[in-house]
């Protein structure tokens, strides 16, 4: 019987001819990548269990990127990147992104894939729950906790349980006013939280394939919102396209078998979707915008792995051009590279860095900032009764500051049509 | 591993994710300092909306004033619980606070992880959605050898799912003494760290 890419990938990992759904396997780890907020635990459980004998298994594969909490006095969130630093420098770790050097990248997810470390085929691992973004190009990647970190960082292995896959297929061209965004958050209200907990999510479909690769990002990023262990897609010459840009290591391409067994199939017909939210308090707790159009809120909020990308920001600026914004817009591209093509990428002869500052939003240095809260002094965090409109991924109560605020996650065209008119909007109507 | 675990209950709702089991902005204190640690239990619960904070009536706060342990230690939920982030110390807050098991209909793949490979708490299944029927400070107690719930306050009983292929992980009290144990990695010795 055929496999899916997710068993293929596992089955090379585990180094088997073969795995099914089910089954229990310890698995070689190509990358681990963490950050400053799970960094340290994980650091001092590595240290605590495996004593004198503490040896990183592979230095090559270990990716540090300080980016939840950066730009803020708080003394203990400050200690924490001291920490990785002096880990860094006594182990002369080749790939710790520092803040305040000029390595300094920002959130882990969109740069591992700049940094050319999502290598298709691969399996890597991350203390974050949406380490599922790096999916996109085609390779197995799945967030744990600290302790499985830690045996990871002595070791190179990790047990998993091979997932049932379920696909999603899309068909047809995107039209304007919607992007990958809305397509994960119809998922999200089809399947729910739980829907695909311990699953693969793969997605596929012509709608996909003529996708960039930051917007392949987007839908894998959430799979996690479902339960996902993995959200996948096959690579492809777009793919090889970005990696020509990143890096010249080797990979291998997997594609699932035609006759592959999933937990089920779904079929999309791309045009039919209608620009979504998701409403508060729950990534499925999906809605079309014009049931809830009108809306009013306190604040607008553009970042995030989820949604402060380039191609989020150009989204937005499409729409915001030459209009201001209504109620506070917060920006916070989600790293270094994204902050400078901010500047560098014209639209009708202005910056989308430009337009959004004439419109009259807020623009934060590169980190998670506030799309989970964080210390009292986040740019962007919710307080009190806000009401906010976000591209980020989560809206559980208090994830993004204020336990009694109210957050709508949209696509940032829908974010950017809301900042201009102050109520929910459609960017229909704006586009 | 102790085979039989009697507490509190204290019951929650569907959903519970890990900003409400310890929200973000807590995530910066020490894991490794005893008395800084102690804020992982004193934050316990902290996120979850008061008027879904011991169910069925609510308005029951987990940790009470300046505490960093809770009266309550076994956790009953509906479906999902522990979704969201990867955050281990989600379960290591849940473990500080005093709790030893969670009795949910189900969990997220992370969370469940977290709560057996760091040996923090026991994530156990039940059949049917007990967060309906359990009252927050009924006495229970839970026998992990044979996965039998008594509710001491009620008179009730239900069986519980089994533990199944993470039994011996849970057993072992966490990956690590598993690894040690089946000789995947060799004994620690004291870290000079």
């Amino acid at each position: 019987m055929g496999m899916t890419i997710t068993e293929k990938i596992l089955a090379k990992a585990g180094e088997r001819d073969s795995v099914s759904p089910g089954e229990n396997i310890w698995l070689n780890v190509d990358t681990l990548m963490t950050h400053d907020v799970c960094g340290p635990p994980t650091v001092q459980i590595w240290a605590n269990e495996f004593g004198k004998k503490a040896k990183i298994w592979d230095k090559k594969k270990l990716v540090i990127f300080p980016d939840h909490y950066i730009f803020t006095e708080n003394s203990h969130a400050r200690r924490n990147v001291d920490i990785l630093r002096d880990f860094a420098a006594k182990y002369e770790l080749p790939n710790f992104y520092d803040v305040g050097s000029e390595r300094y990248k920002g959130v882990c997810h969109v740069a591992l894939a700049e940094e050319g470390y999502n290598l298709p085929g691969t399996v890597l691992i991350g203390t974050d729950s949406h380490t599922c973004t790096s999916g996109a190009f085609g390779l197995f990647s799945t967030g744990v906790g600290n302790t499985d970190a830690a045996f990871i960082l002595g070791t190179g292995r990790i047990w998993e349980k091979v997932p049932e896959s379920m696909k999603f297929i899309f068909e047809g061209t995107m039209p304007p006013y919607l992007t990958a965004k809305d397509l994960i958050l119809r998922i999200l209200g089809d399947i729910s939280t739980d829907g695909a907990t311990y699953r693969a999510m793969e997605f596929a479909g012509s709608t996909i394939r003529a996708m960039e690769m930051e917007e392949r990002m987007t839908l894998c990023n959430m799979a996690i919102e479902a339960g996902g262990m993995n959200g996948i897609i096959e690579a492809d010459e777009v793919t090889a396209a970005y990696l020509r840009e990143k890096s010249d290591a080797p990979y291998t391409v997997y594609r699932s078998d035609e006759d592959a067994l999933y937990h089920s199939v779904r079929n999309y017909d791309t045009a039919s979707i209608e620009p979504t939210v998701a409403k508060p308090h729950s990534p499925d707790n999906m809605d079309t915008v014009r049931n809830v159009q009108r809306t009013k809120l306190t604040k607008c909020y553009i970042g995030s792995c989820t949604g402060g990308k380039l191609y989020d920001f150009v989204a937005a600026a499409r729409i915001i051009r030459g209009k201001e914004v209504k109620v506070p817009t917060f920006i916070v591209p989600s790293t270094t590279t994204v902050m400078k093509d901010l500047s560098e990428t014209m639209i009708g002869g202005q910056s989308v860095k430009q337009i959004l500052l004439d419109a009259g939003c807020s623009i934060a240095p590169p980190s998670c900032a506030a799309c989970l809260g964080g210390p009292a002094d986040t740019f962007g965090r919710s307080q009190d009764r806000d009401v906010v409109i976000s591209t980020t991924n989560r809206n559980f109560p208090g994830r993004m500051g204020s336990k009694q605020a109210d957050v709508y996650l949209a696509s940032p065209l829908t974010v950017a049509a809301s900042a201009v008119s102050g109520v929910i909007t459609d960017p229909r109507d704006l586009l | 591993m102790k085979s039989i675990i009697t507490g509190k209950a204290f019951v929650l709702g569907t959903n519970i994710d890990t900003d409400q089991i310890i929200p973000a902005e807590h995530l910066v204190y020490s894991m490794e300092d005893p008395e800084e640690a102690k804020k992982y239990g004193h934050f316990a619960l902290s996120g979850v909306p008061l008027s879904e904070a011991g169910l069925p009536q609510g308005q029951t706060p987990f940790i009470s004033g300046d505490r960093t342990e809770s009266d309550f230690s076994i956790i009953v939920a509906s479906s999902n619980f522990g979704c969201g982030s990867s955050r281990e110390h989600a379960p290591y807050a849940l473990m500080k606070a005093g709790a030893k098991a969670i009795i949910a209909l189900s969990y997220a793949r992370i969370f469940y992880r977290n709560a057996v490979d760091g040996g923090f708490v026991v994530p156990i299944e039940s059949s049917e959605d007990l967060s309906l029927s359990v009252q927050t400070g009924d006495l229970l107690e839970i026998d992990l050898h044979s996965m039998h719930l008594k509710n001491i306050s009620s008179g009730r009983a239900w069986q519980l799912k089994e533990l199944g292929s993470v039994l011996p992980i849970v057993e072992a009290g966490g990956i690590f003494e598993y690894a040690r144990k089946t000789g995947m990695i060799p004994a620690a010795e004291p870290s000079e760290a």
